[in-house]
């Protein structure tokens, strides 16, 4: 293992949920605590950078944090890119070790969203006032595009949010923890069609913290888990549902998603590609964004998501799981916190310590996040 | 139907219906919609002002059942994309009948809805949507 590699030292989570009274800053600290004592970091002279994802943490998020550890003293950046907020604090981590200017880095993501429909700044106020700013409509736009180009069915919508939701009973940082069956999945609430409620993600609070470090000869025979790539892109213009969410865009289907850049990415700097995964946590903001993202994350060729799920590839026992922490669909979707949720994951499959929801063997893991922006991040993770 | 549009410049009543107003790129050729000081797809400045077809193709369509965040008006509402025969899919709000399911490629055409009361006039708050060509719903 080279210098200029870098691994996971110490990972930690705060629950995703609704926790009432209890600030963003009160759970990163939790997380943030717990990745810092599994990599032994101490003292605060250890901790070289901090980077906070976070989208509506507001400012100075990160140094809150790090008050409240008596860890301040070095620099604190929060970084702000929407749904991948953590994945481009890790980014940004790992550029901060490989260029040697520091060795330990911690990483955080936390998010205490507004309970409901989440308002953004995103939007001119005439957008909205004209009703052009209904995130689970152009959801449901994407969705029913995608069900024409792979002949997917609402059922198929609906298995998706079977497989995530009993996948998230075995997991205790889980908002929702009880499995659904697909009768009641498409007995939901109607919300845009053809999006039941239980096809959504819920946005709520949590954060994930994740240390690096830069890899020591010893760390190859310890087995550590190695970041091999931490990749963010933007959207390439003239999608029109992509989700930069333009007014308008081109008529033409062969604009590559960000998705599908970070993918590529991601894939060329880990020397790795989908054939080597072994599990995969990836965006299901919705259930059709899951199927979606078989797709731009090349686990599949165009128009064949639905046969990864129908034939059991993607389910916890097939051969490459998806969404085994029970997705965004049981976790609950804190922004700034999801990625890094994702990777702490990933990071306890790897290190074979994730309980009822281990995958035999696995030792090459794909995060993937996305959202408005458009931001997305594809992070890999081997063992 | 009077009233007072969301913005000015997105969209005009002509004699012919009503025609969103774009741009087409003096560079790459591309059209985009709402207008801009540039080609937001090839970056070329000062792109040629033009009134986009009144008329188009359904592309995706689905209903907003709850009010977004900012919006005052009424629910449900259609909401989709329709293609423009410039090589343009623009986001709309749809103008549909409740009971009559739409299909993807039925040709549409440009019309205003309400979409809310403007504040300073008491006015209606006017915005552009699309509607079946053969329906009588609409303008
Ligand atoms: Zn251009």
């Amino acid at each position: 293992m080279t210098t200029s590699e870098v691994v996971v030292a110490g990972v930690g989570i705060h629950p995703f949920g609704r926790f009432g009274d209890r600030t963003a800053t009160d759970l990163g600290v939790v997380a943030a605590r717990a990745a810092l004592a599994e990599a032994g970091v101490t003292a605060r002279e250890q901790i070289g950078i901090t980077f906070c994802g976070t989208a509506y943490g507001g400012v100075a998020s990160g140094h809150r944090v790090m008050s409240a550890l008596a860890r301040s003293g070095g620099p604190i950046v929060d970084v702000e890119a929407g749904c991948a907020s953590g994945a481009a604090a890790l980014m940004l981590a790992a550029s901060a070790i490989r260029s040697g200017q520091h060795e330990t880095v911690l990483v955080l993501g936390l998010e205490k969203m507004p309970a409901g429909v989440i308002r953004s700044s995103f939007f001119a106020p005439w957008q909205e006032q004209a009703g052009l700013t209904p995130a689970p409509a152009y959801f449901a736009l994407r969705a029913q595009r995608l069900m024409a180009t792979a002949q997917l069915t609402t059922r198929d919508l609906a298995t998706v949010v079977v497989k995530n939701r009993a996948n998230g009973v075995a997991n205790p940082d889980a908002m929702f923890r009880t499995a659904v069956t697909v009768d009641e999945v498409l007995a939901s609430r109607l919300i845009c069609p053809p999006l039941h409620l239980f096809m959504l993600c819920s946005p709520n609070a949590g954060a994930a913290a994740v240390v690096l470090r830069r890899a020591r000869p010893d760390d190859a025979g310890a087995g550590s888990v190695r970041l091999r790539a931490a990749a963010l892109r933007s959207h390439l213009p003239g999608d029109v549902l992509g989700e930069a969410t333009p007014l308008s865009g081109l008529a033409v289907d062969d604009i590559p998603a960000a998705s599908t850049l970070a993918a590529t990415a991601a894939y060329e700097e880990a020397g790795l590609g989908p054939d080597d995964l072994d599990l995969v946590e990836c965006q299901d903001t919705d259930a059709a964004r899951e199927l979606l993202a078989y797709e731009e994350l090349g686990l599949c060729g165009p128009g064949e998501c639905g046969r990864l799920l129908r034939d059991g590839t993607t389910a916890p026992n097939g051969a490459l799981p998806v969404n085994v922490s029970g997705g965004l669909l049981s976790k609950g979707e804190p922004l700034g916190a999801s990625a890094l949720g994702q990777v702490v994951e990933l990071v306890r499959q790897l290190r074979g310590e994730a309980g009822a929801r281990q995958v035999d063997g696995a030792r090459v893991a794909l995060a993937h996040t996305v959202g408005r922006g458009a931001n997305a991040s594809v992070t890999i993770l081997t063992r | 139907m009077s009233g007072v549009a969301v913005r000015a410049g997105l969209f005009e009543q002509t004699d012919a219906g009503v025609t969103l107003l774009g741009d087409r790129c003096r560079t790459c050729d591309a059209h985009q919609f709402p207008r801009a000081g540039i080609c937001t797809l090839c970056g070329a400045p000062d792109p040629v002002p033009v009134q986009l077809a009144a008329t188009g193709t359904l592309w995706a369509w689905t209903w907003v059942t709850a009010p977004p965040p900012g919006y005052d008006g009424p629910v449900p509402y259609g909401f989709g994309v329709v293609e423009l025969p410039e090589g343009l899919r623009v986001i709309t709000r749809l103008v549909l009948d409740p009971d009559v399911a739409p299909t993807v490629g039925q040709p549409m055409r440009a019309v205003l809805d309400t979409v809310g009361t403007d504040p300073e006039s008491g006015h209606d708050l006017v915005s552009w949507a699309f509607s079946p060509l053969d329906a009588s719903v609409g303008l």
